[in-house]
């Protein structure tokens, strides 16, 4: 049991570096998609919302933990969704083409 | 125990979320990036219902569907425009998401004596989860325009600051020996009150790297909370999100020539509010959209300087109009894109693509700066401090140490702006009243479809 957080403090460090070396070659024309898209990640925080929202032993603290469910599950979703319509823009071009086409048509 | 299968899917969602960080590097993948971090986490989520005994199951899935929908409408909804502020508010909630889990884990502990690292790491999820909200919250409001977004500093900041800081190690100390509801919910207070003060000094133009910072931030939390939850998935992605993060911070902070330590405590040592009020009447130059069609027209080699002006004015497809006719006539035209123009770095290039420029037309600052030399005009819509020379030539202007295009080195130039208005740093420029600048006055899109319809005249 005395090994175990050693063993957590292990995963950290290695997580560290992998996060470090995986971003450091990005261009400057990338880094708002790759912060947005960085930020939709951290929204598994639901998985921990819905584990404490699902032990949950009284009103209160259910109530709370739906809450945090809610919460996260705009960050993960939402972080998803609006990175995805921002890369659209950089990778299909004809597509967006044809979905600015319909805004003008709708204005 | 979890199970060895749903330990292998936790492990693949990491792998997922690791192969998505990678390809969102790069222009090609990126999107699939992004689609296969969504994967991992939907993976992630459907392995949580599986594996644990949840109950409430009704209520949470209801919760998750109105997350779903609040996320997903303000994700379509949003306006590419604001779209930092939309990012801003998706990593405040989830921050805040944290803190709420840590707090609740704490209810847990009663039962009997917790280990101090899981103490140490809910004051630490507690605070820095609100710290992230909270900021989160202010930067929203700043970009939003809805409060002022010149820095703010008040007289005996740095006290009020170190106290809070005090207060929070104190009470994270008293959390961590005798655990208690009331100190979590005052670190939350505390954690609140640092985020809001962390964000107050920084200025309108450097605020997208705080987002950066507190995204960070959030990541971080959740590793924290993953640890209290005994759950490796969330330890590995917050670890990850919260080192890249930081690397991204530092990344963005250089493209504008600023380094994080000076970006969020630099207007405390005062002078960064210089230029605030030397909007002063004196002469400019300013002409009509016939005078500045014709110095287009005839002009060899054009250089475009698109700001934040020209998105908010949806005359980015107008201009392209306008660049398509020029380079019909044989004029050479060019945009130079500045790292941070718009609000955030790239946040240019998201707009123009979705105004079909083609990507060959869009110039990188180190590429296109020394142009400026040979151009005949440089015309400058709706941009004003990434062409303002005070990042050069006045210490201790906001935006002093930023590297700018010098579209003042083109033979004329011309501003497209709706009124003398500082830019988004607050601070004047100089170049308004050059002798080669002419300012053409009014809404970028109304300017730009009369100049449009000059410039079409004198064609045919």
């Amino acid at each position: 049991m005395t090994t175990e957080p050693i063993i957590w403090l292990t995963i950290f460090v290695l997580s560290v570096f992998v996060g470090l070396e995986v971003i450091s070659k990005v261009s400057s024309t990338l880094h708002t998609p790759l912060m947005s898209g960085a930020n939709a990640i951290h929204g598994v925080i639901l998985i921990g919302a819905i584990l404490v929202a699902g032990t949950a032993q009284s009103t209160p603290i259910l109530v709370l933990g739906l809450i945090a469910v809610i919460l996260a599950s705009i960050n993960m979703i939402g972080g998803f969704v609006v990175t995805d319509r921002m890369l659209i823009m950089f990778s299909r071009p004809h597509r967006a083409l044809q979905k600015q086409g319909r805004r003008e048509l709708e204005q | 125990m979890t199970p060895a299968w749903a330990q292998l899917g936790y492990l693949a969602a990491a792998v997922c979320f690791i192969v998505a960080l990678k390809a969102l590097s790069s222009p090609k993948t990126a999107r699939r990036g992004n689609l296969i971090g969504a994967a991992g986490a939907v993976l992630a989520c459907v392995i949580t219902f599986l594996v644990s005994d949840i109950n409430h199951l009704l209520p949470i899935v209801a919760a998750i569907a109105a997350g779903t929908a609040i996320g997903v409408l303000g994700a379509y909804r949003v306006q590419m425009t604001q779209m930092p502020q939309l990012v801003a508010l998706f990593n405040g909630v989830g921050g805040g998401a944290a803190a709420i889990v840590a707090i609740i884990e704490l209810t847990e502990f009663r039962a009997g004596p917790a280990p101090i690292i899981d103490l140490i790491a809910t004051a630490f999820t507690i605070v820095v989860g609100s710290v992230s909200f909270a900021g989160s919250v202010v930067t929203f409001l700043k970009l939003q325009e809805l409060m002022t977004t010149r820095p703010i500093v008040f007289g005996g900041y740095p006290i009020v600051y170190g106290l809070g800081l005090l207060a929070a190690v104190a009470f994270s100390v008293g959390l961590v020996l005798a655990p208690s509801m009331l100190f979590a919910l005052l670190l939350a207070a505390i954690g609140a009150g640092l985020g809001v003060l962390l964000v107050l000094p920084v200025g309108g133009a450097d605020v997208p790297i705080v987002i950066s910072l507190l995204n960070a931030f959030t990541g971080l939390t959740v590793a924290a909370s993953g640890y209290l939850l005994e759950n490796i998935l969330l330890l590995v992605a917050g670890t990850l999100v919260g080192s890249a993060g930081t690397l991204l911070t530092r990344l963005m902070a250089n493209a504008m020539g600023r380094s994080v330590i000076n970006i969020l405590f630099g207007a405390l040592k005062g002078g960064s509010t210089l230029g605030a009020t030397t909007v002063s009447d004196r002469p400019v130059k300013s002409a009509g959209p016939a005078d500045v069609a014709i110095l287009l027209a005839y002009a060899q080699r054009v250089i475009i300087v698109p700001g934040y002006g020209l998105a908010v004015a949806q005359a980015q497809h107008t201009l392209r109009q306008l660049v398509d006719l020029l380079t019909e006539r044989g004029v050479q035209v060019d945009y130079a894109i500045h790292p941070v123009a718009g609000r955030m770095p790239g946040h240019m290039n998201v707009l123009l693509a979705e105004a079909q420029v083609p990507y060959e037309q869009l110039k990188e600052m180190d590429e296109i700066d020394p142009e400026f030399k040979q151009a005949d005009v440089a015309l400058v819509v709706g941009a004003n401090d990434v062409v303002n020379p005070a990042a050069e030539t006045t210490p201790g202007a906001p935006i002093y140490g930023m590297p700018i295009l010098h579209a003042n080195q083109a033979r004329q130039v011309v501003f497209m702006k709706r009124s003398m208005r500082p830019g988004f740093a607050g601070i004047e420029n100089e170049l308004l009243y050059e002798p080669t600048t002419t300012l053409l006055f009014g809404d970028a899109k109304d300017t730009m479809s009369k100049l449009l319809a000059e410039l079409k005249a004198l064609t045919v």
